[in-house]
């Protein structure tokens, strides 16, 4: 056991010292019937050689999207992620440190989640952001909460062209709150206005949308501003692909209130799914009842520039059931890598690979939609995503994945009406020749 | 050191980064996308080479410690030495490259590590089902008092209340007020156990569970936990555990023994994932059977290796990549529902899942023992020093108050936990729990040496000296960090939590 240093000798010495006869009298507050007489029926223990041997092996099972083109999306991307950002994010200083509680010897920490509020704000246009949340899913619902608490009003409404596992952790959060949730229709792969304009009134906390949508399609924005500005209170919450706005127009343009979102595209790996990251930014009014943890500029007393978690009152280690959230742990090490990624691609770089994204993903389309038996379901303006109509999406994936190629997500186990559709992404990862096989693939 | 911000670093026209050209053949974006919808300034990042990169977040870095720079005594987070080989290998491109949609033939190798990690966790805790998808401890709290929610509303008993010892993490109350619970204190008695009285007083029909910390957050396991069970369970009541010092009873005792019904643990401190100043962290929850059909989906099934088939060997056991092979369960009609978007924080599952083979049963057995001895010997070195609430044996940490240096010098127990800092450690946990007021709360774990301890233990006295003979060095301390005591009431009232020009 390489990672206990205690030698026999030891063990005895601080046994006599903390006044105990055996090791099993350390243990005399539990009753004696509540302990274990036999051991954990575990494997037993491998060395590092059989660990390695092992994991390597399991590793290989899987088909991953480093050997196998793959054109998955849906919340989840794989982009390039610059090799200093493995290298400085795996600095131990950074990830064996703990939450940044004694701010004089974490000013690595803090300095580094100031430096990312600040790149968070300047992406999204808004004036302050937390220094993470737990995953895009569950910042949706951490920001309808926080309007739900500024407005206390009840009605929250959401559209179906979000995520709809974003949507099912939205439901999940709030189903014992009592609040109404309602669920907006699509056409032609945007959210409806029509319905939009039908259920808004003035018990409504919410209008929550995204853009690029689940679909890849950027909203209507500015209509929708224009909708839920009509009711005074009601807050308007954007859930964005932070990669799209190296581009897009940001939501502090159109006056949005509450930006969330998933940071994984910025440095950090798909990783079956997680560790991702949530972000949430704001109006600097709803500081206050903004979840997760916030770092702040300070001085010492000699007049130094430095950084404290602030606001803390909001925490639950203070105010606790009155707490804005529950949140403690949050994605801190995936944020040292997001502003790692942001600093790396810079100003022009994060454009450049946005607009590699966006010519990658427009030649695939127009490709994919040329072969017969393949049209685009939806015709609105589009980032690296597009829904491609077709028959049997499953099977197709099947015949793809026989060609070594990991296709599209088949929409019908979201959208039962989209049961014939299919969600591709195309990345700066995807390179013309994978994008041509693909399509001669289908042809 | 150099003290800029990286904007302050940032040059028009740098960049760090090599992107490929443009392969396909280029169209004007103005025709791709409406310009109505294009941002007119770009987002203004830092513009950095790559060398001013990686000096800046290198000197950052060097401002920063870590276990792996010294002794972390940070009690109720379990700092203990995360191997090196769990990096490695959740790092490998088959786990760090799959997509979370992939169809489950491709991913088998990742769907069996949840599953058996699943199972592992069973046996550690004794419960009968598994979740694998909080991303950290509160979460683990709430989606573990939904699931007792959910039992709830599909009995049609209405039950308002969740009952948290006044010693508990400040997470408990906060995770029972976002279920729609309404918290109730239960005071604690003069030995740091539950207040018998006292929650025989409040245990009613009302309440749904006693959230407990096992052992608690004195580092002291109740006395009387069995009588405490006993209560909530007669009055239809659900036992919580938080798992958060699970490190100090692996092996030792199962909750479920303990008659635990729902139990959340941190992965990223009992079973090794370094913190990364402050997450990603894992929180899986198990339950009884009772309360298994109400986890959240998805689950990983394994039809063909089933739930009573011994655990297989690893090495060399390949998994045949047919129909019946592992995968994601969402067909589970009395589910809570989803709690986050895909699976759970898979790489620290893949950290936790190292470890315990690593460890094996005897391996995790010995690491509580050793941190419960690491634990004992510093409470019994210090207690001649530092003011000592509650004298029994501690579990894998004590709390120590500086009661006396506060009363008789002024100093309290935050000027002890910076002078520490000159000292080259990182203090203990302060002021926690709230029922110790001048509480220092020092865990020790199991992977810290003899000599290591005693050099600490050393320190502590000399600070208590000092406090006694020299205290403006203690009240002004730290002097040797790249910033002194920092204005945090400044910062919260000159709100500055973005770089502007």
């Amino acid at each position: 056991m390489p990672y206990i240093p205690h030698t026999d000798t030891n063990i005895r010495e601080m046994l006599a010292a903390a006044n105990v006869a055996n090791l099993d009298d350390l243990f005399s507050s539990i009753p004696k019937e509540l302990r274990l007489a036999k051991p954990l029926a575990l494997p037993a223990p491998l060395s590092e050689i059989e660990a390695t041997k092992l994991l390597c092996e399991l590793a290989d099972q899987n088909t991953n999207a480093a050997r196998t083109p793959s054109f998955l999306g849906a919340g989840c991307y794989n982009h390039f992620v610059p090799a200093v950002v493995d290298h400085l994010a795996s600095r131990s200083e950074f990830y064996t440190a703990y939450t940044p509680y004694q701010p004089e010897t974490s000013q690595g920490a803090l300095t580094t989640a100031f430096e990312y509020q600040t790149m968070m704000c300047q992406l999204t246009g808004m004036e302050v952001s937390n220094a993470s949340l737990y995953d895009g899913a569950t910042a949706l619902a951490e920001a309808i909460l926080m309007a739900l608490h500024i407005t206390n009003k009840k009605k929250v409404i959401i559209s179906k062209t979000i995520h709809p596992e974003y949507r099912a952790t939205v439901r999940a959060w709030l189903e014992d709150l009592d609040i109404n949730i309602i669920e907006l229709d699509f056409t032609n792969g945007m959210t409806s206005l029509e319905a939009l304009e039908k259920k808004l009134n003035n018990n409504t906390a919410c209008v929550a949308y995204q853009s690029p949508n689940f679909f890849g399609i950027i909203e209507p924005v500015d209509e929708i501003v224009k909708l839920v500005r009509k009711y005074e209170g009601t807050m308007l919450i954007s859930v964005v692909n932070p990669m799209a706005l190296g581009l897009l127009k940001t939501p502090g343009d159109y006056g949005v209130d509450i930006v969330v979102g998933d940071a994984q595209p910025l440095g950090n790996r798909m990783s079956f799914g997680g560790p991702h990251l949530g972000f949430m930014a704001t109006k600097m009014a709803h500081i206050r009842k903004m979840p997760g943890r916030i770092v702040g500029e300070t001085t010492d007393a000699k007049g130094r520039r430095g950084f404290v978690l602030t606001l803390s009152t909001r925490e639950q280690h203070i105010r606790r059931e009155k707490a804005t959230s529950n949140i403690c742990s949050n994605q801190a090490l995936c944020a040292i890598r997001t502003a790692i990624y942001l600093s790396a691609v810079g100003k022009t770089g994060l454009k450049q690979v946005a607009e590699l994204n966006l010519q990658k993903a427009h030649y695939a389309a127009e490709k994919l939609s040329a072969i017969p038996g393949f049209k685009l379901t939806f015709s609105g303006a589009f980032f690296n995503e597009f829904v491609i109509r077709c028959k049997k999406p499953e099977g197709i994936n099947k015949y793809l994945l026989k060609k070594n190629i990991i296709g599209g997500l088949a929409l019908g186990r979201f959208y039962p009406e989209l049961k014939d559709s299919m969600l591709f992404c195309v990345t700066e990862m995807n390179t013309k020749e994978e994008i041509d096989k693909l399509a001669a693939m289908l042809d | 050191m150099n003290d800029k911000l990286i904007f302050e670093e940032s040059s028009p026209g740098r960049s760090a980064c090599a992107l490929p050209a443009l392969d396909v053949p280029a169209q004007d974006i103005n025709k791709l996308l409406p310009p109505t919808v294009l941002r007119q300034t770009p987002a203004d990042l830092p513009e950095v080479d790559e060398l001013t990169l990686v000096r800046h977040y290198t000197n950052l870095s060097r401002k920063n410690f870590g276990v792996d720079s010294g002794f972390y005594p940070l009690g109720s987070c379990t700092m203990k030495y995360n191997p090196k080989v769990n990096e490695t290998l959740c790092g490998l491109t088959g786990f760090a490259q799959l997509h979370p949609y992939q169809p489950a033939s491709t991913v088998q190798g990742i769907l069996r590590i949840m599953y058996e990690l699943g199972e592992y966790l069973k046996e550690i805790s004794g419960l009968d089902g598994v979740s694998l998808t909080p991303a950290a401890g509160a979460h683990g709290e709430f989606t573990g008092l939904k699931v007792i929610h959910q039992y709830f509303k599909k009995h049609n008993d209405k039950r308002t209340k969740v009952l948290i010892p006044d010693s508990a993490h400040g997470t408990n109350p906060a995770s029972g007020a976002l279920c729609g619970f309404h918290a109730v204190e239960v005071k604690s008695d003069p030995h740091g156990n539950v207040d018998i009285a006292d929650l025989k007083a409040k245990m009613n029909n009302e309440v749904a569970a006693l959230m407990l910390t096992i052992p608690n957050t004195l580092g002291l396991f109740d006395e009387h936990i069995a009588e405490i069970c006993q209560i909530v369970h007669d009055g239809g009541g659900f036992i919580y555990m938080d798992g958060a010092n699970f490190n100090s009873i692996m092996g030792i005792t199962k909750p479920s023994m303990v008659c635990v019904d729902v139990l959340h643990f941190n992965l990223h401190k009992t079973f090794s994932t370094p913190h990364g100043c402050g997450g990603p962290g894992s929180g899986p929850i198990a339950v009884t059977a009772k309360l298994t059909p109400y986890l959240p989906v998805p689950t990983v099934s394994s039809p063909r290796w089933g739930l009573n088939q011994p655990i297989s060997d690893g090495l060399g056991a390949i998994v045949t990549k047919d129909e019946n092979g592992y995968s994601l369960n969402y067909d589970r009609p009395d589910s809570i529902g989803q709690i986050k978007g895909f699976f759970g924080n898979i790489a620290v599952l893949i950290r936790a899942y190292v470890y315990i083979r690593m460890m094996g049963p005897a391996g995790l057995k010995k690491a509580s023992q050793m941190a419960v001895l690491n634990a004992n010997y510093v409470m019994a070195q210090l207690k001649q020093h530092y003011h000592l609430q509650y004298d029994r044996h501690c579990m894998h940490e004590c709390v120590l108050d500086a009661t006396i240096q506060l009363k008789k010098f002024g100093v309290r127990t935050l000027d002890i936990a910076k002078r520490l800092l000159d000292y080259g450690y990182h203090p203990p946990t302060i002021y926690f729990p709230l029922i110790v007021h001048e509480a220092l709360m020092i865990e020790p774990t199991e992977t810290e040496s003899k000599e290591t301890l005693d050099e600490f233990i050393s320190v502590m006295i000399a600070i208590a000296k000092e406090a006694e003979t020299t205290p403006d060095v203690v009240k002004t301390a730290p002097t040797s960090t790249p910033v002194g005591r920092l204005d945090e009431v400044k910062a919260a009232r000159e709100l500055r939590v973005r770089y502007t020009k």
